[in-house]
């Protein structure tokens, strides 16, 4: 009895065929593949019981005939309907990360690797209920991107994925479900806020205040990989075979600190996380250097996209990893 | 879980192709249908459906439910105007055929779609019970694979009808194994399970059991089929096939009815040349089953009326089949009772006076009843009498009339007269209708016997000699015994087309159609509780009773479902070429201890196992190149996917 609670949800999941996140490419057995008839199958089941009841009572052998044939019809559009499905093997993509509130784009690939094509397969993120329906000809690899709206910072698996089919015929629906072990980074939703003043740092001891205006131009250097490509020179880029990026005398010669601590203390944990991504994207923009203290790491100042990942990966996870 | 189920019937609307392929199953199946209804009730189905194809193609809202409502009324209204009921079979299946195209015209959804699909299924079942013959069965085929094809567009609404086509033929064929497992297992009981409608067997046609001047020439202007025997050895002469159907009492001035049926004892003739034969009878709602003259062993099941008619313990509304044997002019039989006899002199009181007197002439110029028989065959042989498929109407005196006004007619007027002679003469006589002749098919040499063939004789008791069969008909028109029926009729009489002595070739082809036939009537339509015992019986199986039955038809079965389902995965087990030499190449790679590991793509393992295996450099990346280009890119020529497995194959790692 004891073992009640534990037992009574695997079999939960034994029976509607909940498995773990499986990594790489996942062929669907056979066995993975649930069939039911549809309501319109009930109906076809139906119509065959007039027809016999029909063909007994007028005796008619071809009546019989017909009855068989389309019982027959039913049994094969069951097999077909499994075929539709079995030996489907799906694999899922990279999410790229997204910010709270919006929706994570997951990828999964659908590899028909039988000669013959696989018609109008349903692709449905069960939580969420983002579909696509897809056609898979004969050896073809699809893409099928599922919109899963992102709700919270933090890494958002994908979870369970419901394939479902009734083609040929309509008259059954076979479903499978995969959990392909992919997660997508959610970074918290960033908050439109002022950049904090930059304040000189003791333990940096490289804030140099300079000119307020951030957005002078001081002159051209050459391209660097973690540039934002707003500050390429793009003019002068098509002028000569060289990438340059624009330096701004205000922003780039200033380092700050987005610093946790020094926010306001009334805010809880999520604001805080706002905030900072907040000001990370607009240091970004600013083309200052910024670094990142938070409670439990300090990221050192830099710019760049990668650095800027790097810090929105750092506050999408605080607290979790 | 809130969202609409894109794959869901009821969601998806139809699309003008579907709707196109639906029609046309629908054209199909009530084609057949349209052919026996009123032209106007066809002009309004074909109506309805063009109507609705209409609205598809210019895309107009659909019609108001109140007008679809009234279209309904005005349809149940038609349909009881023409047929004066709703709930025959003909007028039911009529209203089932208005209704689909009115089920068209309020159709939105794929649900809706299935559902006339289903109708249509419905509907090919109902033209089965008008014809079950060849061409009925091809053109039906024909539909439901239309059927099936407007299903397969259903559930797959982006792909072409060429493709949908094909794969309803991929189900059928896949179906057929099924069903005919299902064919020779299901259990038959024998119906009906309830009361038909009145009209059920309205089709059938066959003798009946009176007789009236014009019936039987009626019956005889038909080509049908009315049974087909199969003959061990060589069939009798024409002359000598004289098929035994109602024996007919009774007469009343004009009409001739059956006596009494008790049954009787059956004794066995003896003597004369045996005939053992098989006959299938095609359903005509009577109880009489067709024998040979004289029967000389009842078919199974089968009783024996006290005048020598075999009759079945039901109407006959399916095919049946059984054996038979008959002796050819046997000895004597027994001898009559005497309220058999009186029964077989009685005459109503009045009417034909020139009759009357023609028989005492001839009572009182003979001294036995077996002269009065011999002066009446002379007198019928040389009055000149002529044989046509359409007599004259005669009046209250029909026996009169025939014999000495209009002096033609067909059997039942020489078979009428001649036993009004006989009785008034004193001699026992009664009227026995039935079939004469038939025609050997000289394909698979089964006599086949049509309504054409129907004929009435006369049958003349004779002491010391039992019931002696006298046709007066052969007497005045000797060609019509020998030759058959087109050429003992006048010249320019209607004789049924297949009967016309010009048209031989056309009779060569009937006869290999008519053989086909034959064995469909017999291995499928006729493959009813006897035969399916028979079947079971010679594969082993004894006593064959529903629960055997059943429980052979669900394991084979079964089976058959798990071979299917092997059948259809068989091929996805194993790998295409340029897959499996990708795994050949990682397998050779592995073995020198470079494995793929599961993340890795193909460029990046041929890089790294080319650094490890610096000897193979090229070939590794090479064939790396080969596979990808192959396999994602649109590079997957026949040459080189060759190209791919030959470096595979010859790659050496030592």
């Amino acid at each position: 009895m004891m073992r009640a609670p534990l037992a009574a949800p695997r079999l939960r999941d034994w029976f509607h065929g909940y498995r773990a996140p499986e990594r790489g490419a996942i062929t669907l057995g056979q066995r993975r593949v649930y069939i039911v008839p549809t309501r319109l199958g009930w109906l076809y089941g139906a119509t065959l019981g007039i027809l016999l009841v029909g063909s007994i009572n007028y005796a008619l052998q071809l009546g019989f005939a017909l009855t068989f044939l389309l019982a027959g019809l039913g049994l094969a559009g069951m097999v077909h309907t499994t075929r539709n499905l079995a030996r489907l093997t799906v694999s899922a993509g990279r999410a790229e990360p997204v910010f709270a509130g919006e929706a994570a784009q997951f990828l999964l690939y659908l590899d028909n690797r039988a000669r013959y094509d696989r018609p109008a397969i349903l692709v449905r993120h069960l939580a969420s209920g983002a579909q696509v329906v897809l056609d898979l000809p004969p050896g073809a690899v699809r893409e099928a991107v599922l919109a899963v709206p992102a709700a919270a910072r933090g890494w958002l698996p994908l979870a369970r994925v419901m394939l479902e089919s009734r083609f040929p015929l309509g008259l059954f629906r076979a479903w499978s479900y995969v959990v392909p072990d992919v997660r997508c980074l959610v970074y918290p939703r960033p908050e439109r806020a002022p950049l904090p003043a930059p304040t000189p740092d003791a333990e940096a001891g490289a804030a140099r205040v300079q000119a307020h205006g951030s957005d002078d131009f001081s002159g051209l250097r050459a391209y660097q990989l973690q540039d934002s490509p707003r500050h390429v020179a793009w003019k002068a880029v098509a002028r000569s075979d060289d990438m340059l990026t624009k330096q701004f005398a205000g922003a780039a010669g200033i380092e700050l600190w987005l610093d946790w601590s020094r926010l306001d203390a009334g805010l809880g944990t999520e604001q805080r996380l706002s905030r900072l991504a907040g000001w990370v994207l607009a240091a970004e923009r600013s083309g200052a250097r910024y670094g990142l203290r938070l409670p439990t790491r300090a990221l050192a100042p830099e710019r760049g996209a990668a650095h800027c990942a790097a810090c929105l990966q750092a506050l999408a996870l605080h607290g979790i990893e | 879980m809130s969202t609409p189920h894109p794959l869901a019937p009821e969601q998806r609307a139809i699309a003008p192709r579907d709707l196109g392929v639906l029609i046309a199953s629908l054209v199909l199946v009530a084609a057949p249908h349209a052919l026996r209804m009123p032209w106007w009730l066809t002009l309004a189905v074909l109506g309805l459906y063009a109507w609705r194809a209409g609205i598809a193609l210019q895309r107009s809202p659909l019609p108001s439910r109140w007008l679809v409502l009234g279209l309904t009324l005005l349809s149940i209204g038609a349909v009881y105007l023409e047929y004066r009921t709703l709930f025959g079979r003909t007028s039911g299946i009529v209203l089932l055929v208005l209704f689909s195209g009115l089920k068209l015209a309020e159709m939105r959804t794929h649900r809706d779609a299935a559902v006339v699909a289903f109708l249509c299924y419905f509907l090919v079942m109902t033209n089965l019970l008008y014809s079950q013959s060849i061409p009925t069965a091809l053109l039906m085929a024909l539909a439901l694979l239309a059927v099936t094809a407007t299903l397969v567009g259903l559930a797959a609404p982006q792909r072409p009808l060429a493709a949908n086509l094909r794969s309803a033929g991929v189900l059928l064929a896949h179906a057929a194994p099924a069903a005919l497992i299902l064919f020779l297992l299901f259990p038959r009981v024998q119906g009906p399970l309830w009361g038909l409608p009145q009209d059920a067997y309205a089709g059938m046609t066959g003798l009946s059991d009176t007789m009236t001047p014009g019936a039987l020439s009626q019956i005889a202007q038909s080509d049908a089929i009315a049974f087909r025997a199969e003959f061990e050895g060589e069939p009798p002469p024409p002359r000598e096939r004289y098929w035994r159907g109602p024996v007919l009492w009774d007469f009343d001035g004009r009409t001739w009815r059956m006596g009494p049926d008790w049954y009787g004892q059956f004794e066995p003739p003896r003597g004369g040349e045996r005939y053992d034969y098989m006959v299938t009878l095609e359903p005509h709602n009577r109880t009489w089953m067709f024998v040979l003259e004289r029967v000389a062993r009842l078919p199974l099941r089968a009783r024996y009326t006290h005048d020598g008619m075999v009759v079945a313990a039901r109407p006959v509304r399916a095919r049946l089949r059984y054996d038979a044997a008959s002796l050819a002019r046997p000895a004597p039989g027994a001898s009559e009772p005497p309220d058999g006899l009186r029964r077989a002199l009685a005459l109503p009181a009045g009417g034909n006076p020139r009759a009357r007197a023609l028989a005492a002439d001839w009572r009182r110029g003979a001294q036995s009843d077996l002269q009065v028989v011999q002066r009446a065959a002379e007198y019928f042989r040389g009055a000149g009498l002529g044989y046509t498929l359409e007599p004259p109407l005669l009046g209250p005196n029909t026996v009169d009339e025939f014999l000495f006004d209009t002096r033609e007619g067909f059997c039942e007027h020489f078979s009428s007269a001649f036993v009004f002679l006989m009785r008034a003469a004193g001699v026992p006589a009664r009227v026995v209708t039935g079939y004469q002749g038939g025609e050997v098919n000289y394909v698979d040499r089964i006599i086949t016997v049509r309504q054409s063939d129907a004929h009435a004789w006369a049958e003349v008791y004779l002491p010391g000699s039992g019931w002696v069969r006298a046709d007066p008909t052969a007497a005045a028109v000797p060609g019509r015994v020998d030759a058959g029926l087109a050429r003992a009729v006048r010249a320019g009489d209607p004789v049924p087309l297949l009967m016309r002595p010009q048209l031989e070739w056309l009779r060569g082809l009937r006869s290999n159609w008519e053989a086909l036939a034959h064995r469909w009537n017999v291995w499928v339509l006729g493959y009813g509780v006897e035969r399916q015992r028979d079947l079971m019986s010679r594969i082993g199986m004894r006593d064959a009773d529903w629960r055997k039955l059943t429980a052979a038809m669900a394991s084979v079965l079964g089976a058959f479902t798990l071979a299917l389902l092997a059948w259809s995965l068989r091929r996805l087990a194993r790998p295409d070429p340029v897959q499996r030499a990708w795994l050949a190449f990682c397998r050779k790679l592995g073995a020198r201890g470079v494995a793929r590991a599961p993340h890795e793509g193909p460029l990046d393992y041929a890089a790294r196992a080319a650094r490890r295996l610096p000897q193979a450099d090229a070939s590794i990346r090479a064939i790396a190149a080969l596979y990808v280009g192959a396999r994602y890119g649109r590079d997957a020529a026949r040459e080189r996917v060759a190209e791919l497995r030959r470096r595979v194959r010859d790659l050496r790692l030592a």
